[in-house]
């Protein structure tokens, strides 16, 4: 980044990363802990994870009003406005992924017990911590200003695509076998299309970053679980 | 990084050089000792008893004394030599120095020196910039302001998910003697963070109820069927030869894939164990790759399918544990050779290549021309007890964990583990690891 004359203006956009990089933190630790909730069934910890998005939209309350300030005050040029924008967009997509887990951890207070052990939930864990690391993946490269590394972020999206929808089935088979098992394991369909949403916007953030990096949008082929063979890239597992 | 050096703590070298005159000074009244004894002896009246015991203690004393400060004084002027100010010293290499991950922070809560440990535990952490940029728990968070505010220390349990799961004691101290907040310079060493690792008490607990549970699953079925024969044996087939046989061979088989399943989950349990640690012994990637090579080279025949080797004539070395690379290529090419057998040909390779995330990397690739994966299995290959066929997994003698532990494995080398198949065209498994840069 070009050096500032002006002092405070850096602090300010300084003080605008710190609260991306806390809103993720918080992201991270939340999902974890729906996860967490989700496996042991641990009503009171989804009840934690319920209550502490409303740090999130607090949060990005402040970025947006921070942010509004700041372009009205200083009226930054190109690298410094697409970054304040950037950040913006960030902030509000780390909020969505906050709704989202706040919604599992919503399922995770209704959801019967007894079911627990069906093996799916290997999947769905399987699932949350390839989400939990494309979220912690991609505010690394914001708080490191990494293009590369967001550009990773978003290759990889397809990953979890494929995982859902493997989920899916998986799912829809146990439905069959055991009727009684249908409402929980409609819960879980919800979960998997949750934490596959928060996969969704860790990938725009991952367009946010390279877009405040490069100032160019990512683009070209990007292995969508859906839709491309498997032979163009090398899945992670 | 480059070396924060802040000055240590004034240290006091006339108070160094005084004890070393100390030391001097007690010798020289041992010795004065031991001659006031042999004075007396002269006086006493048993002179030859008493002038034999204090010769016996003059000699004690100087051989007991001699080497113990000898060795006193020689840390002391060596301490001396290393503290005095002028000495080329850092105060980074004594925390270099530190087991445990430790960070310097300014008021600001800004890096001013990451140790050795805690850059190997955290290889983001940078100088100058927020700590919480790349620790970004919230419980450190708030840590840290709460020291950076009023209190002098705080602490705190911190869990960390990604690559692996480990959890850690966290201290947050402010320096003694740092003077008051605003009158520090930013940059200026203002707290410190030191970081005990806690996670393999963790992992004990979790690996306990975990480990139950999968055996348990697992290992019911084959000792139901291993039951339900030996209560045919002893009803219906009792005098049945031919059934005695084939009953006999399926509880053999039944019975060993339940000794290797518990060896599996045994194993699977140490790597689990141990995920927090990086393994750091120097390994030869091309000499790993010949030696299971050769190992399988026995299955490989039986199986009429062909191993074929492209490796650089190189050494390509890793920071890794030699057994546990063994058994990710081992699992690899057998998987290969087993399900791929069809296609003849198991092709193993080993190229540098850049990784966006980890850098400098060696990739491993396993490649068959079987039947392939279907698109929907590949990415659930690695759960534990995952099989795409489990008929076919059965027959194989296969124990759905193999995988598993690959990927374990890998991931504890800080490194990734890709799969690609078109069906009907074979499999490739690609086993990224960090390159190790020959210092
Ligand atoms: N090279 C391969 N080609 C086709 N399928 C494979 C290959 N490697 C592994 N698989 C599938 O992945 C599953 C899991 O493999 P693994 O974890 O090694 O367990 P196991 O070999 O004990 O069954 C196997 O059951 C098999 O269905
Ligand atoms: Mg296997």
């Amino acid at each position: 980044m070009t050096q500032h004359i002006v002092r405070t203006f850096d602090e300010e956009l300084g003080l605008l990363s710190s609260k991306i990089n806390q809103m993720g933190g918080i992201a991270e630790a939340m999902m974890v802990d729906a996860l967490d909730a989700l496996s042991k069934h641990d009503v009171s910890k989804a009840r934690g994870v319920i209550e502490r998005d409303a740090q999130l939209d607090a949060l990005q309350h402040d970025i947006e009003e921070l942010a509004v300030l700041v372009i009205a005050r200083r009226q930054p040029m190109a690298n410094d406005l697409r970054q304040i924008m950037g950040t913006i967009r960030i902030a509000s997509d780390l909020e969505r992924i906050g709704d989202l887990v706040k919604n599992i951890g919503k399922r995770v207070t209704v959801m019967e017990e007894r079911f627990l052990s069906m093996r799916s939930l290997s999947g769905i864990q399987h699932m949350a911590h390839l989400v939990l690391g494309q979220v912690k993946t991609v505010v690394d490269s914001f708080a490191q200003n990494n293009a590369e590394l967001a550009r990773h972020v978003w290759l990889h999206d397809g990953e979890v695509d494929t995982l859902n929808n493997s989920l899916f089935r998986e799912l829809l088979t146990y439905m069959m076998e055991d009727p009684r098992s249908i409402t929980f394991a409609t819960h879980l369909l919800f979960i998997a299309k949750n934490i596959e949403r928060a996969g969704d916007h860790a990938t725009n953030i991952a367009e946010t970053v390279y877009f405040i990096e490069t100032g160019q949008q990512l683009s070209g082929p990007r292995p969508k679980g859906d839709t491309a063979p498997y032979s163009l890239s090398a899945k992670d597992v | 990084m480059p070396e924060a050096g802040a000055p240590l703590p004034e240290a006091p070298p006339s108070a160094l050089r005084s004890r070393v005159v100390q030391g001097k000074v007690l010798r020289l009244m041992a010795l004065a000792t031991g001659l006031a004894v042999l004075a007396l002896a002269h006086l006493s009246s048993l002179p030859w008893l008493a002038h034999g015991l204090a010769l016996l203690l003059l000699a004690l004393i100087y051989v007991g004394w001699r080497p113990a400060l000898r060795r006193e004084e020689g840390r002391l002027s060596e301490a001396a030599r290393v503290l005095r100010p002028d000495a080329e010293f850092k105060l980074s290499t004594v925390l270099d120095a530190l087991g445990a991950p430790t960070i310097l922070t300014d008021r600001r809560g800004h890096i001013v020196h990451a140790n050795a440990a805690a850059l190997k535990a955290f290889p983001g952490l940078k100088q100058g910039h927020p700590v919480t940029f790349f620790i970004r728990a919230p419980a450190m968070l708030s840590g840290l302001e709460a020291v950076l505010g009023n209190d002098s220390e705080v602490r705190f349990e911190l869990l960390d998910h990604i690559p692996v799961e480990r959890s850690y004691d966290v201290l947050i101290r402010r320096l003694g003697g740092a003077p008051e907040v605003g009158h520090l310079a930013i940059g200026t060493a203002f707290a410190v963070i030191f970081m005990t690792e806690t996670s393999a008490a963790k992992r004990i607990e979790a690996m306990r109820v975990d480990f139950v549970a999968n055996a348990s699953h697992e290992l019911r079925t084959p000792l139901a069927s291993i039951l339900g024969f030996v209560e045919t044996l002893q009803g219906p087939a009792r005098d049945d030869a031919t059934a005695r046989r084939t009953f006999l061979g399926i509880m053999e088989t039944q019975a060993r894939r339940m000794a290797r399943l518990i060896d599996d989950l045994l194993s699977l349990s140490k790597i689990e164990m141990s995920a927090h640690i990086t393994p750091s012994a120097e390994i030869d990637l091309v000499a790993a790759l010949r030696s299971v090579v050769d190992t399988l080279g026995g299955l490989a025949q039986d199986r009429a399918v062909a191993l074929k080797l492209t490796l650089p004539e190189a050494r390509s070395l890793v920071a890794g544990d030699r057994d546990e690379l063994l058994r990710v290529f081992e699992n690899l090419i057998e998987n290969g050779i087993k399900y791929g057998q069809s296609g003849g040909v198991v092709e193993i390779g080993l190229t540098p290549v850049e990784d966006a995330v980890i850098g400098p990397a060696l990739a491993i690739t396993v490649r068959d021309f079987g039947p392939g994966i279907a698109a929907k299995h590949l990415p659930r290959l690695t759960e534990r007890f995952y099989r795409a066929d489990v008929s076919e997994s059965r027959v194989m003698g296969g124990t759905g964990l193999g995988l598993s532990i690959v990927k374990h494995i890998v991931t504890r080398h800080r490194g990734r583990l890709g799969i690609a198949s078109i069906p009907g065209d074979g499999a490739t498994f690609t086993v990224t690891l960090p390159a190790l840069t020959p210092k």
